[in-house]
This record gives structure tokens, C-alpha cells and sequence, in this order.
């Protein structure tokens, strides 16, 4: 039995009779304990894992209804809560905080019989691309683990790529399932915004950011979605997707598609190895039947400028709760007036949180909002314009999903400007709400490269079936793990 | 000129749950902490889920002060750091990027003068202080977060009041309006709240938060007009501030916290889209709105000939008028009306007392009807009013079981009246010149019957009897 296989790979043996739950989840666990030490992909790992899978065996055997993950191992971003277990948000101001309720993509994968096999790494409160920034350590690349793994949901990603998982769930604020994804070597995808319930994902910018699915290939990407997307009454952002079935068709080929390749993403700063394997994937989404052609966004220029602006004012507000009062890490409350507590309290964020917390702060401040906040909102609100008139003329929508190659760890870490760059790719979908997904496209000197493509909103179906086709054409190496 | 501007707090009692979330909007039945969830704490992951029957409660209420009404409606963060705040901003509403509150400018007549209102806004309650501990250097705050996340309504007035008694018509008016509507219960212990913004001529605008009552308002409200007119007096400069009321001590104190400094960083709330508030909606509404007060007065006047003070009482109370609408028909209505305000609403005068009263509609018709027919006389249906609160027997039982019933037996009643005339020979006298004094030989033979004499035959045998003698 291998660990080495897709999601629904697994779904098929376990019907088949091949395997069983409990086998593969028990030599899931003993891989985890294996690898983990090195790559650090889990904050915590479920110790009822076993029993859960054992139950689901037996609901196999007896011939019950079994729901169709059939007891895959499946890996959560620790920014979402599931019942009764430690949720950190790789931060010690929540070190303690363990969840009083399911997060609405939690309950939706119970009923489909998965397993949490446990909870992944990320940058504290998900600001961050590279993992660096948790609070318990940074994970590591398995294609090399000198190099990051991306981030913020890198966890998710080092957890897919080195087979601790069959599928994990990560949350995309910026970039931030796409970008781990594109450095490990997975299929990572954002959705159109409000395809899939945030009820239960820990906020971070409310307004742009969509739980994501990270798996080993597209057809897996679209499985999850039908699990987990669609209207839900606890998250008033949600859109009616109509039980839409994302894996049905998912091979009807781009044949005459229009794609429109993104100039301001392939600019000065590209890496050459991203460059050409970019104009590779061209070649090939034209050998399959589809039309590409240049496109400038203009605004992109100023994107991720107002990605920070808008992300920082949303965080400044959304983490203001963590004051320790109703819940958090152990500090006494005695002797301490209301304001010197939670500045004190507060103290317990790591640096990139403080440092977006001081200026979501100020940019929407009374006499700043009007040069800062106002103005990228201003940017979000012409650029979605951009991309909507692009999509009046293509279908899809093409650039590299990180401009450069995975980097060495602590390479960047002091220098945050030059990690915001490392964003502009990756950050348009989200200010314009639209879906766009990473898959694996080349090995360059042993370091994964990803493409990305993009569609319009609540396109996501044609979106996953542009990227199945360009996935057939794409063969990578295995992961040296 | 003296000028006043009210911010009035309403919470919308009516309602089965918070603005958010399932819990209960009802949060006074509960023991501390728990009427609370995931949501109204603000756990981390928690979305806010728009509560619709407060959006329509609060429309109607905009409607009913003649505001204006946009097609779209968005929610915003008033960011700020406050122990009964669980996430550390306020769900509200304001205007500053275009017209997004739920109402905007409309106005009602207060007597003959128009009061303006600027807006009407909706947003969520905050939790509940309770401070423990003498001394300031011992003393602790505790948290109930039960009403955190109660649906409250914000009216905003332009400072068109000019004195404490025309702010005390203007909220009487108000909280009768409110409790029509049927969106909010003012008698609740903390449901209206207000600030007031208080200038005098010359100067500055002070804020007078913290304002648990209307009726601590209007004494607020004159005490601080007594208090720049002071300084004024002394040429001292009135500064503009921000001063809270002192419930205890009856007086406004000048906040040392720097709450006007206060930068809120007002930005829309993303886990809320606009709302889009159909005309049909709106329509609907309308039909749905209960008469005004002032149309329901009008109707009684017209139509039934009950006098205006009668009808000015019975129609600003929802309880009561409800209860007159339901009761009444053509012919005893003036009689209902009549009951309802010279007996009832002096038996009935707390919401303990109408929540454990036990009358209804058809009491009230069957007593009236028995006034009318002279099966019972005033002074007896009173009686059995207090009976009937109480117990909830039929009319017709308690006349029986009280013995209420009129003597109009002309013997019997004849019997009583040789009596009186025996045991009252000097009134009998003067009666002879006096007309007068026949109506205390009446009152004596009530007296007798414990009411239940039949006054119009009483007085006919009276007199014959006098004339006889």
C-alpha cells in the first residue's frame, strides 16, 4: 500500500477493497512521525485518528452509508476551528485557545466521513509567504529543506507534497494557498470569493481572503469544492452555486478558449527559469486549441500596495479582539487597568503581526484614510474594473504564480519589502474577488515552479477545466522525500 | 437660545433573537453569561449573520418619523477598545460615505413644533459593566455579555429642543410611537437610552453621555443648562466636552477619558454585503404598520364621540387601546373607553400588574354591556374589575358570585329607603329645601346596598317617598 496516491486514487481502492481506512491512516501517522521532525508541516496531530478510521471501517464492512472521503487523511490550516481542539493560528496569543465550535468546512467534511489528521502550520495569523513568521517555527520544502515552503499556508502545502495527507485546506488571503502551493509543488486554488463558507476561518482580511483547497491534482481540487462550496447561512458573503458538479467534465479540453497573458506579471524581476517555463505553458495551452495573446492590467502596478493597505486596516480591526480577556494564554488580570492589560496582553504577537497591526492603524486613521486606505480602495475598485473588461475578451487569464523561485530560509525574513513583491502575481485575484489556481508546472534546479490561471467570477468549473488540461501535459518528478 | 440634540438609544425588545445570532434578544431573563454564543462573543472564526426581522423593525421605524429610506443599506466598524466590546469594534451604520443608514432625514411634530431627525441607524448593544469593590484602588469590572449583541436603534435628532419639558414631550411621544410600532417595550429596565448635546448661546456643544432613563433625560438636560448658565453668569468659557451623567448623584461630570479624541477608523463591514431594501418591501411594510397614534385618536373622537382627553389617553397606549379596539362595538364603546380609563388604568398601572392581569376583550364588552343594561351599576363594575383582574371568571360569574347584581326590586329597594329616611331625619328636613341634600340620601341608600342599588328607581322612590311624608 502506498501513501503515494491522489485523493480520489484513495476513494477508489477503498471501495475496491484494497485498503482499508485504519491501515492507511495508521501508516499516514507513522509517516508523519517519520518525516515531520524535518519538515514541520503539523502543529498538532489528531491522537484519535486511528479509532475514527477504525469506525469508518466498519460503517464500510456492514455496507452503512459512508460519506465519500471513506476516512481520508485530510490536513487543516490552523486558522480553522474544529470542535474541541487547539486552533493557534500559529500565534501565541491563541496558544491555548481550543475551539468551542466547527468551522462550517469542518462539519461539512465530517459528514463526509474524513479524517483530520491534523492541524498545519502558517505564518501567525497568515501574514506571511514563507512560514517563517509562526510562532512555533518555520516549516520546511521538501523538494529542499534549505529553501521555504512558501506561505502562509505552507503547512498545508509541505503536507500534501510529501504525502502526510491526502488533501489539505488553506486559506488565501494573497496569495497564500497559491504561493505554497507554486514552491512545493501542488495544486493550490482560490476561489470565486464567497463560493466557499468562511464561518470558522480565522480572520485575518475578511473583505478578499476564501479557504482553499491544496491537493496532488486538479480533479482532487475539484472533489474538495464539491464537498465543501455553496451557500451557507452562517456567512452572509456565501453565493448560491447551485450544487454545481466542478468534477463532471472536468476533461472538456480549451479548445478555442482565449487566454489572455498578464504583461505587468511577467515584468522586470522575473525570474528567467519562470520566465521561460511560462512561455512553455503558453506553447502549450496553444498546442491544445486555445488562443493567447498579451494583456495589460495597468493596475497591478499598484496592487500590492493596496493589498497591504486594504489587509492591514481589515487586520488592525479583526484582530483587536485578542485583548486575553475571554480566552487566550495565561495571564492574570489582577493589578491591571483595562488599557495597560491589553497592551500588555497584546505584547504576545510576533513581529509581521505587530508591524501590520501599527499600520492598520494608521492608513484608515482620521486624516491619513484619504491618502492611504481610500485611495487602495480606490485602486481594488479600478482594477476589478481591468480584469472585468479582460474578461469580456478572454476566458482565462495566464501569468506565473510567483515571479521568482523558492528561497533559502531567513534569505528574506528582514526584509519585507522584498517579500510584499514576492506577492504581485498572486494578490489581483483576490482584490477582484475572481478564482485563480496554482498548479505544478516545472522543476527548475530541483525547485518547483507553478502557473496560474484565472477565470471570471463563479467560473470556476471552466477554470478547473483549463487547468486539468494544461495539468495533462505537465510531467514532474517525485518529491525527494 | 438654548439648543438640545438628543441621540436616542432604543432597543428592539420585540424581536425573538440578537442581531447577529440566534441567541436571545430577551436577555433579561438570564443568568450571567448565558445568553451568549461563538458569534456574540466574537470567537475567533465567528461571522456576523444579519438578523432580517431587524432590519424590517428598524425600517418601519424610520418610516413611522417620516424619514427617508435608501434602496441599499451597509453596516461599518466603529473601531475602539472597550472591555464590554467582544470584538473590540461596534457593528453600526453611518452616513459619511453616502447614504447608507437605514433612515435619513425626516421629522415629527412635537405640540406645534417640527423636530428633525438627522438619522436612524441600526446597530448591536455592547455588553454590561458591573463594578464590585469600594474603593477605586480595589475595585474590579466584571462583564455580563448577555445583551452584547442586542439590536439597537440610534435616533439622532437636530438640536431643535429648546428646554428640558419640550425634550420630555418629545420622548414621551417617542417611546408611545415605539411601543405601537411594536418593535420595542420602553417600560424595560434599560431599553431607552440616550445622550444629549446641550449649547447655550455663546457656547460651546457639550455631550452628556451615560444616560440610563428618559427620565433621568430631562433632569440631565436641566442640569446642565443650569450649569453653563452658571458659567456663563461668571464669564467663565464654556468648553466643548464630553460629560457623563451621575445616576447617584444626580449631576453631569466632566469625562476625564479622552473619548472625543477618539479616531474610530470607520470602514464597511465585509462580512455583511449591502443590503438591498425592495420598494415592494417597503410597501409591504407600510400595509403591515400599525395605525398611528394620532389617527387612532382622531377615530375615536369622530366615531364614537368619546371626548379628546379620553381618547388622548386610551389611543398613546398600545395595551390599553388594543385592548378598547378588540372590546369594543358601536353602541358601548364611549362605556369601554370609559372603564378602560376612570377604572382600569388606575388597577393596571405597572407591567407586572398588566403581565399578571388576567382581563380580556370580551370581560370588557360583557361589563360595559352590563352598565348599559343596568344589570350592574357603576360603582359595582369596578368591583368586579378588581375581581375579574384577578381571578378571570366570566362577568357574568362574578355579578353572581359577588352579588353584585342591581336591586331594582321595588319592595326591597322601598324597604331601604323608610329605613335611611328613619335613621336621617335632619337631612330628610332640609331635603325639603334642598334639593341637594337628596344626593346624599342617594349616597346613604348606596351605602346600604354597597352600591347595588338601582339609582334612577332609587331616586324616583325617594322623592315619592319624601313627597309622601
Amino acid at each position: 500500500m502506498s501513501l503515494k496516491i491522489s485523493a480520489l486514487e484513495y476513494v477508489q481502492q477503498v471501495q475496491n477493497g484494497n485498503i482499508y481506512a485504519e491501515d492507511f491512516i495508521a501508516k499516514t501517522l507513522e509517516h508523519i512521525n517519520k518525516v515531520d521532525e524535518k519538515l514541520h508541516a503539523f502543529l498538532s496531530v489528531n491522537e484519535d485518528a486511528i479509532n475514527q478510521a477504525r469506525i469508518i471501517d466498519k460503517k464500510i464492512k456492514s455496507g452503512d452509508k459512508v460519506g465519500s472521503c471513506f476516512g481520508m487523511p485530510i490536513s487543516i490550516k490552523d486558522n480553522m476551528c474544529i470542535k474541541d481542539s487547539k486552533t493557534t493560528c500559529g500565534s501565541k496569543m491563541l496558544e491555548n485557545f481550543i475551539a468551542p465550535y466547527d468551522a462550517t468546512v469542518i462539519s461539512k467534511l465530517k459528514q463526509q466521513d474524513a479524517i483530520f489528521i491534523g492541524k498545519v502550520n502558517l505564518d501567525e495569523f497568515a501574514m506571511g509567504l514563507t512560514t517563517e513568521f509562526s510562532a512555533f517555527g518555520p516549516s520546511k520544502n521538501p523538494w529542499n529543506t534549505e529553501f521555504v515552503p512558501g506561505g502562509s499556508s505552507g503547512g498545508s502545502a509541505v503536507s500534501v507534497s510529501a504525502f502526510e495527507c491526502s488533501m489539505s485546506l488553506g486559506s488565501d488571503t494573497g496569495g497564500s494557498v497559491r504561493n505554497p502551493a507554486s514552491f512545493c509543488s501542488v495544486v493550490g486554488y482560490k476561489p470565486t470569493y464567497g463560493l466557499i463558507s468562511r464561518y470558522g476561518l480565522i480572520s485575518y482580511a475578511n473583505s478578499i481572503e476564501q479557504i482553499g483547497p491544496l491537493t496532488r491534482t486538479v480533479k482532487d481540487t475539484a472533489f474538495m469544492l464539491n464537498m465543501i462550496s455553496g451557500l451557507d447561512p452562517n456567512d452572509n458573503t456565501t453565493i448560491d452555486n447551485k450544487n454545481v458538479d466542478y468534477l463532471s467534465g472536468i476533461d472538456s479540453g480549451i479548445e478555442g478558449k482565449k487566454i489572455g497573458i498578464i504583461k505587468e506579471m511577467i515584468a522586470e524581476g522575473t525570474d528567467p527559469a519562470v520566465l521561460s517555463a511560462t512561455n512553455d505553458a503558453i506553447a502549450k495551452l496553444e498546442g491544445l486549441g486555445a488562443i493567447c495573446e498579451e494583456i495589460s492590467i495597468d493596475m497591478v502596478k499598484y496592487s500590492v500596495a493596496a493589498y497591504y493597505t486594504i489587509t492591514a486596516t481589515e487586520a488592525g480591526s479583526n484582530l483587536a479582539r485578542y485583548d486575553n480577556l475571554r480566552y487566550g494564554y495565561d495571564f492574570p488580570v489582577e493589578g491591571y487597568e483595562f488599557n495597560s492589560y491589553i497592551s500588555k496582553a497584546r505584547k504576545k504577537f510576533g513581529p509581521e503581526v505587530t508591524r501590520r497591526m501599527i499600520i492598520g492603524g494608521f492608513v484608515p486613521s482620521a486624516g491619513h484614510a484619504g491618502k492611504y486606505f481610500l485611495k487602495a480602495m480606490k485602486v481594488k475598485s479600478k482594477l476589478t474594473k481591468e480584469i472585468d473588461e479582460a474578461f469580456k475578451k478572454f476566458d482565462f487569464l495566464i501569468a506565473p504564480t510567483v515571479p521568482i523561485l523558492p528561497f533559502k530560509l531567513g534569505e528574506k525574513i528582514n526584509d519585507p519589502v522584498a517579500l510584499f513583491l514576492v506577492d504581485i502575481n498572486t494578490v489581483t485575484a483576490n482584490l477582484t474577488g475572481k478564482p485563480a489556481i496554482s498548479i505544478p508546472f516545472t522543476i527548475s534546479n530541483g525547485l518547483p515552479i507553478g502557473m496560474q490561471l484565472f477565470a471570471d467570477s463563479m467560473h470556476d468549473k471552466s477554470l478547473l477545466q483549463a487547468a486539468y488540461a494544461l495539468e495533462q501535459t505537465v510531467k514532474l518528478p517525485e518529491v525527494p522525500i | 437660545m438654548t439648543k438640545i440634540g438628543l441621540e436616542i438609544h432604543c432597543q428592539l425588545t420585540n424581536l425573538q433573537s440578537k442581531l447577529f445570532c440566534s441567541c436571545k434578544a430577551n436577555y433579561r431573563e438570564f443568568k450571567i453569561n448565558e445568553n451568549i454564543c461563538p458569534i456574540c462573543m466574537g470567537l475567533p472564526g465567528s461571522l456576523p449573520r444579519l438578523n432580517q426581522e431587524a432590519v424590517k423593525k428598524a425600517t418601519l421605524i424610520a418610516m413611522a418619523l417620516n424619514c427617508t429610506t435608501p434602496n441599499k443599506i451597509a453596516f461599518f466598524r466603529k473601531n475602539y477598545f472597550y472591555p464590554d466590546l467582544p470584538k473590540n469594534f461596534q457593528i453600526t451604520q453611518l452616513n459619511i460615505y453616502g447614504d447608507t443608514s437605514i433612515g435619513g432625514t425626516g421629522s415629527i411634530m412635537v405640540g406645534d413644533k417640527k423636530i428633525n431627525i438627522t438619522r436612524i441607524q441600526l446597530e448591536e448593544d455592547p455588553g454590561r459593566l458591573i463594578y464590585e469593590g469600594s474603593s477605586s484602588k480595589n475595585q474590579i469590572t466584571l462583564v455580563d455579555y448577555n445583551r452584547a449583541g442586542t439590536p439597537l436603534v440610534e435616533i439622532v435628532t437636530e438640536p431643535d429642543f429648546e428646554n428640558p419639558k419640550h425634550v420630555r414631550e418629545f420622548l414621551n411621544i417617542l417611546s408611545d410611537l415605539l411601543e405601537n410600532l411594536g418593535v420595542s417595550d420602553p417600560s424595560l429596565e434599560g431599553a431607552m437610552r440616550a445622550d444629549a448635546n446641550v449649547s447655550i448661546e455663546g457656547g460651546k456643544k457639550v455631550e452628556v453621555k451615560n444616560i440610563g432613563s428618559f427620565h433621568d433625560l430631562e433632569k440631565a438636560v436641566h442640569f446642565e443648562i443650569t450649569r453653563q448658565n452658571s458659567l456663563h453668569d461668571r464669564d467663565i468659557a464654556i468648553i466643548q466636552e464630553t460629560r457623563h451623567w451621575d445616576d447617584k448623584r444626580k449631576i453631569t461630570i466632566s469625562s476625564r477619558s479622552k473619548e472625543e479624541e477618539l479616531d474610530y477608523r470607520y470602514f464597511l463591514e465585509g462580512d455583511i454585503p449591502w443590503i438591498t431594501i425592495d420598494p415592494e418591501i417597503r410597501e409591504k411594510l407600510k400595509l403591515e404598520m400599525p395605525e398611528s397614534i394620532s389617527s387612532k385618536k382622531e377615530r375615536y373622537v369622530s366615531k364614537y364621540n368619546i371626548p379628546p382627553q379620553v381618547a388622548d389617553v386610551l389611543s398613546s397606549d398600545k395595551f390599553y387601546s388594543e385592548l378598547f379596539d378588540k372590546s369594543h362595538t358601536e353602541s358601548n364603546a364611549k362605556e369601554i373607553a370609559n372603564i378602560i380609563t376612570t377604572d382600569l388604568m388606575g388597577l393596571v398601572d405597572t407591567r407586572e400588574k398588566r403581565e399578571e392581569s388576567k382581563i380580556t376583550s370580551t370581560h370588557l364588552r360583557d361589563l360595559a354591556d352590563s352598565i348599559q343594561s343596568e344589570k350592574i351599576s357603576r360603582i359595582s363594575a369596578k368591583n368586579a374589575l378588581h375581581e375579574i383582574l384577578k381571578t378571570g371568571k366570566s362577568v357574568a360569574d362574578v355579578i353572581s358570585e359577588l352579588d353584585l347584581g342591581t336591586v331594582s326590586n321595588e319592595s326591597e329597594l322601598s324597604e331601604i329607603i323608610k329605613e335611611v329616611i328613619t335613621s336621617e331625619p335632619e337631612a330628610v328636613e332640609q331635603a325639603k329645601s334642598n334639593p341637594q341634600t337628596i344626593n346624599y340620601l342617594v349616597g346613604k341608600i348606596m351605602q346600604k346596598t354597597k352600591g347595588k342599588a338601582d339609582p334612577k328607581l332609587s331616586l324616583d322612590l325617594l322623592k315619592q317617598q319624601l313627597d309622601d311624608s
